[in-house]
């Protein structure tokens, strides 16, 4: 948790414009060049790690294709936010990674923002506009799946420490 | 308590008595598909690789390579033989290549039975859910978990009842249904719930049509879009792959329990146009201003089955497509492009100056064979026109049925199919 830069849209940012149909046929480092690409060209070269992707409703809605949280990944995303998401975007996220957590009032930040992100207390602070908003609690078992960097190294690692 | 057709499927799968929405359970996978967009090259390959571990049941993973098949280029064709290479080496003997978009080849192929569980990496595994089968789409890593251990969690959907009664009106197809459902349900109106669609419109339409229904679930965010197992689906069972297996199990307890009930009225229904860029964007045909089509596309998992081409083919059969526009036909699978070789309605499309495309996915997610340019317009008988989806981030995609498609691809104009019903009459 750490005071970051908001990369701020609103409703529907679906599967393809994150990773759109040209970009499909790259490795995930290639591909991450489009991300967001149709909407906002200056996204995948100025979003940084540490930055905050944040948009409204239905994030993520469309394509089962797990490129889509890989590529806003590859780019740095460590923590999405947004009122609500679709299901398999939802799923693929932790899977790979990064934490997805909801918050009602995403509507009051903008681009540019700096913002603080609390998953384990459930506090968004957004110091460019001095407002504090509740967003949910990640359990501790997907926040350890994050610091491992995906589902398949955290059971990885578990399997490791069964073994000892 | 009374249980929905989700809540009986998955019971069955979870190997209980009952489940209830909400409990989050185990399933066993019976069949698990893979595309080659986003089969074993996304993460699959790597993960099993690096776990060592083989695929747990080779004779219930079915691979299609569908979206870069015939490949535009080098990078595509990379992966298809990719694909091919590792469904050899795992000792996948479902295979298939340039045999059609996958959910129509799952279909065809009869790896959708009634009351299974099935997952693949593409959204629209839910069109199965018009056989009865439990299908839904998954991301690569969850599929590194199935192909291991041929098994996933599942949270129980909370269902919603759709309702549709009457006849529908002729130049009214299932993808009208369809539009005009997720008009009403928004496009996350369902999201991680599950559609049951039900009535006596639903019960007298024919198979090809059922699988537009729940093939489109997803665009309203549905986790699956069931249908109830009835004499429509014993029919095209055994005429299909001759099983005579009864599933009449797979209907809903009448005192089930659903989220939501919606209700409508066929005869009310006039057809629809979802318009740039949601797909719940939709409107009445007759109420959109003209038009101007560069692009007629009829084909895709969506709206390129036997009785769409074979409706498209109705109106255009003995007339033209208007001057300066392209109509690409790809019908939703080889054996279906066979049907409609042998019935000659290739025979009514291409005279009409139609192009028969192969059976590919190719133009509905722009990835090759028919992409639009700059600020053109496509209508097109699939079921996304997101932003960009069919090529330039300023073309407009309108989603459409066939018999929608084919009126427009005549007058190159975005045109309500009735007016052809008039004048065919006439």
């Amino acid at each position: 948790m750490s005071r970051g830069k908001v990369w701020k849209y609103k409703d529907n940012i679906n599967t393809d414009i994150i990773a759109p149909p040209e970009s499909m046929e790259l490795d995930i480092k290639g591909a991450s060049a489009y991300c967001m690409s149709n909407l906002d060209p200056e996204f995948a070269k100025g979003f940084r790690p540490g930055d905050y992707f944040v948009t409204e409703h239905n994030l993520g809605s469309g394509s089962s294709r797990e490129t889509a949280p890989l590529v806003l990944k590859e780019l740095g995303v460590r923590v999405i936010v947004a009122m609500d998401y679709a299901r398999i975007f939802y799923r693929n996220c932790i899977n790979v990674g990064m934490i997805p957590v909801e918050c009602s009032e995403t509507n009051r930040i903008s681009m540019g923002d700096e913002i603080d992100v609390d998953y384990k207390k459930g506090v968004i602070t957004n110091y460019t506009k001095g407002e504090t908003y509740a967003c949910n609690t990640m359990p501790e078992h997907i926040t350890k799946i994050m610091e491992c960097g995906g589902l398949i190294p955290y059971l990885m690692e578990e399997a490791g420490k069964n073994k000892n | 308590m009374g249980m929905t057709i989700s809540e009986k499927i998955l019971a069955r799968a979870a190997g209980q008595d009952s489940v209830k929405a909400g409990e989050i359970i185990w399933v066993q996978v019976d069949k698990a598909m893979m595309d080659d967009i986003l089969g074993p090259r996304v993460e699959i390959a790597d993960n099993l690789k690096k776990q060592n571990r083989p695929v747990w049941d080779p004779e219930k993973v079915v691979i299609v390579s569908d979206h870069y098949t015939p490949p535009a280029n080098i990078k595509q064709a990379n992966i298809v033989k990719f694909t091919r290479d590792w469904a050899k080496d795992n000792h996948i003997d479902n295979y298939y290549e340039f045999a059609g978009p996958c959910h129509q080849v799952m279909v065809d192929k009869g790896h959708a039975i009634p009351g299974t569980v099935v997952v693949g990496t593409d959204s629209h595994t839910t069109t199965y859910g018009a056989l009865g089968c439990f299908s839904t789409g998954i991301g690569s890593t969850e599929m590194s978990g199935v192909l291991m251990t041929g098994k996933i969690w599942l949270k129980v959907p909370q269902s919603i009842h759709i309702l549709w009664e009457g006849d529908l009106r002729e130049g009214v197809m299932a993808k009208d249904v369809s539009l005009r459902t997720i008009k009403e349900l928004g496009h996350a109106g369902a999201t991680y719930k599950a559609m049951e669609y039900d009535g006596s419109t639903i019960r007298s339409m024919i198979m090809d049509e059922r699988l537009c229904l729940s093939n489109m679930a997803v665009e309203a965010g549905a986790k699956v879009g069931m249908i109830g197992y009835d004499h429509v689906t014993a029919e095209y069972l055994e005429g299909q792959h001759g099983i005579t297996d009864r599933f009449d199990w797979i209907n809903a307890d009448t005192d089930a329990v659903y989220e939501r009930r919606l209700r409508f009225r066929a005869e009310d229904l006039v057809p629809q146009v979802a318009c740039p860029h949601e797909v719940d964007n939709v409107t009445d045909v007759e109420k959109l201003e003209k038009t101007k089509v560069d692009q007629v596309y009829i084909g895709s998992c969506t709206g390129g089955r036997y009785h769409d081409l074979k409706m498209a083919a109705m109106f255009l059969k003995g007339r033209k497509v208007a001057s300066g526009i392209r109509v690409l036909v790809s019908p939703a699978s080889r054996d279906i492009y066979n049907q409609c070789l042998r019935d000659g309605i290739f025979n009514d499309l291409a005279g009409a100056g139609c192009t028969i495309l192969g059976s590919t996915c190719g133009a509905c997610l722009g990835v090759h064979s028919g992409n639009i340019g700059d600020n053109e317009v496509c209508v097109a008988t699939t079921n996304r026109n997101f932003l960009g989806r069919m090529g330039s981030k300023t073309s407009g995609v309108y989603l459409a049925s066939p018999l929608t498609a084919a009126a427009s691809a005549i007058t190159g104009y975005i045109t309500d199919p009735r007016e052809f019903l008039q004048e065919e009459r006439a």
